[in-house]
């Protein structure tokens, strides 16, 4: 499947007015399954990602948004339609009975594993929700059970700098910072590890690539 | 527009043929430089140089087309350099969550409005920033409601707006002056600004690299040296005297005037450079290459720009 003609309009810009620059610290950009994850602080994040990766690789890399705000109307035509996002119900830990709560988010990871199937990337914002910037939040566990199911991808951890000032949660006119999308070295999973030690260690990761 | 074409007169296209004459020196000297050094710390300065050179033939390219617009062309240019140095200044300057409107207004409202009243030809450019915008920043700043550093955020955003879009849009004012003698209006003025201060920096660097021994401000600025400035400010004065014929000016009146740009530009470098230290980095941006941010190259001319302005108008301009 070739990526939708808008996305190309769509990246091109959000690029321009983030301005942003994108390094590979200790990666390169491979044709193979990967899972980016960074920090999340704006709307604007999953398409500055998404174009931040080279071209050859935009069309195999799906998004993941949150199905509450993305699946209306416009927002739908531009994540789904267009970027072929994979929404998802939010994780609302502890909503529901533990054992409602885990069901759910069970049902995500199945929906996440089949919308990769065996080409497609994921872009992932493991803290569920857009942060201020200054602080990344603790990773939800979606992280954690994805590597369990599909051992064999490549995680690459991204630090976006700067969205939350270009477009902070509840603002839609930007201010045209100059923002910079850094992607860190691949990370082991080894499903031996303690899930809260892989969710600290990919926090770290995540925050390692922080330029300032 | 009529007046215009007929402006482009052959002095200007003497002005931008010499340029071009230069860079094609330039770029054949440094491809033979780049055979026949040896060292990799040489060949690393060499490189860098290349790149350089390179990036002027973009630049040459793109500021001679828009001269050849004619006013609005240079406006625009000017008006689009000023959005992207204030947005590289913006991004160094540390700046809260509640000084998101206000830094809305600051670029699509008073940097467009700034060239905008240039375009039209209304003195008010010279008050809108210093007056206007100095007092709507804090008051929207206020309204935003967060008292931290209060002073130092509405300080650090009027003067960026002051040195990116005020006094870089100076530069382009000098195509609204009416000069005694029927000269203007004209681009030369313009012209010979940008040649003076830009080959100021260029022949500082020549001379720093070739004869540099003394630093001249190690903790600001630690590539320039003694040698380099004198080197430079005297050469670029030289050649400023002996593009007179492009001015209003005499030899003597264009060697001073000179003087004055390569003077104020080296005191924009200064400036600039300390700010870029201060918050730990070593260029503004990196949309040149081997030259780093707008701002690395528009320093010199961002100081030099008013006061060429105001001296000119003071004494060859038509008050």
């Amino acid at each position: 499947m070739s990526a939708h003609p808008l996305a190309g309009v769509i990246a091109g810009a959000a690029r321009f007015v983030s301005g942003v620059q994108v390094v590979w610290l200790g990666s390169r950009p491979q044709a193979r399954q990967t899972v980016y994850f960074a920090n999340h602080t704006s709307h604007l994040d999953f398409v500055v990602l998404w174009s931040s990766l080279p071209e050859n690789l935009r069309e195999q890399t799906r998004p993941v948004a949150a199905q509450d705000y993305w699946e209306s109307g416009l927002r739908r035509k531009v994540a789904v339609d267009v970027f072929n996002a994979l929404l998802v119900p939010r994780g609302r830990e502890g909503a529901g009975g533990q054992n409602g709560a885990s069901a759910r988010a069970s049902e995500t990871i199945d929906h996440l594993v089949l919308g990769m199937g065996d080409c497609y990337s994921l872009i992932i914002f493991p803290e569920g929700t857009r942060g201020t910037g200054e602080e990344v939040a603790p990773f939800k566990s979606g992280l954690y059970y994805l590597c369990r199911q599909k051992p064999g991808v490549q995680l690459v951890p991204v630090y976006m700098e700067n969205l939350n000032r270009i477009l902070p949660k509840g603002e839609f006119l930007p201010v045209p910072f100059i923002g910079r999308v850094a992607f860190g070295p691949p990370m082991a999973f080894d499903a031996a590890e303690p899930k809260a030690d892989f969710l600290a260690r990919a926090r770290d990761a995540v925050c390692s690539l922080r330029q300032s | 527009m009529t007046q215009w074409f007929a402006a482009i007169n052959p002095q200007l296209l003497w002005a931008v043929g010499g340029v071009l004459g230069v860079l094609a020196v330039a770029t054949i000297a440094g491809l033979v430089i780049k055979l026949v050094v040896k060292t990799p710390s040489a060949q690393g300065t060499i490189d860098n140089l290349n790149k350089r050179i390179r990036s002027w033939w973009v630049m040459v390219a793109i500021f001679a087309l828009t001269l050849a617009v004619g006013p609005i062309g240079s406006l625009v240019l000017f008006g689009i350099l000023s959005f992207l140095a204030l947005r590289e200044y913006i991004t160094l300057v540390p700046t809260r969550r509640a000084d998101h409107h206000t830094l809305f207004w600051t670029f699509f409202l008073f940097t467009p409005l700034q060239y905008f009243l240039l375009g039209i030809k209304w003195s008010g450019f010279v008050i809108v920033i210093p007056v206007y915008a100095f007092l709507f920043i804090p008051a929207t700043m206020a309204l935003a409601g967060d008292i931290q550093d209060f002073l130092e955020r509405a300080a650090k955003i009027q003067w960026g707006l002051m040195i990116c879009v005020y006094c870089m849009s100076y530069a382009p004012a000098l195509l609204t002056l009416d000069i005694r003698g029927g000269y203007g209006p004209d681009a030369k003025l313009l012209l010979f600004l940008v040649i003076v201060d830009q080959l100021s920096d260029v022949l500082q660097y020549v001379w720093g690299k070739l004869l540099g021994r003394h630093k001249i401000a190690p903790v600001v600025s630690p590539n320039k040296t003694w040698e380099g400035f004198i080197g430079g400010v005297l050469s670029a004065t030289a050649v400023g005297a002996g593009l007179w014929w492009m001015t209003p000016f005499t030899p003597a009146v264009a060697a001073a005037m000179s003087l004055l740009i390569t003077l104020l530009g080296f005191a924009g470098g200064l400036v600039m450079s300390a700010i870029k230290r201060d918050r730990g980095v070593k260029d503004y941006g990196t949309l040149i290459e081997g030259h780093g941010g707008i701002l690395d190259r528009m320093d010199s001319v961002i100081f030099a720009a008013p006061v060429f302005f105001h001296v000119v108008r003071f004494f060859y301009g038509i008050l």
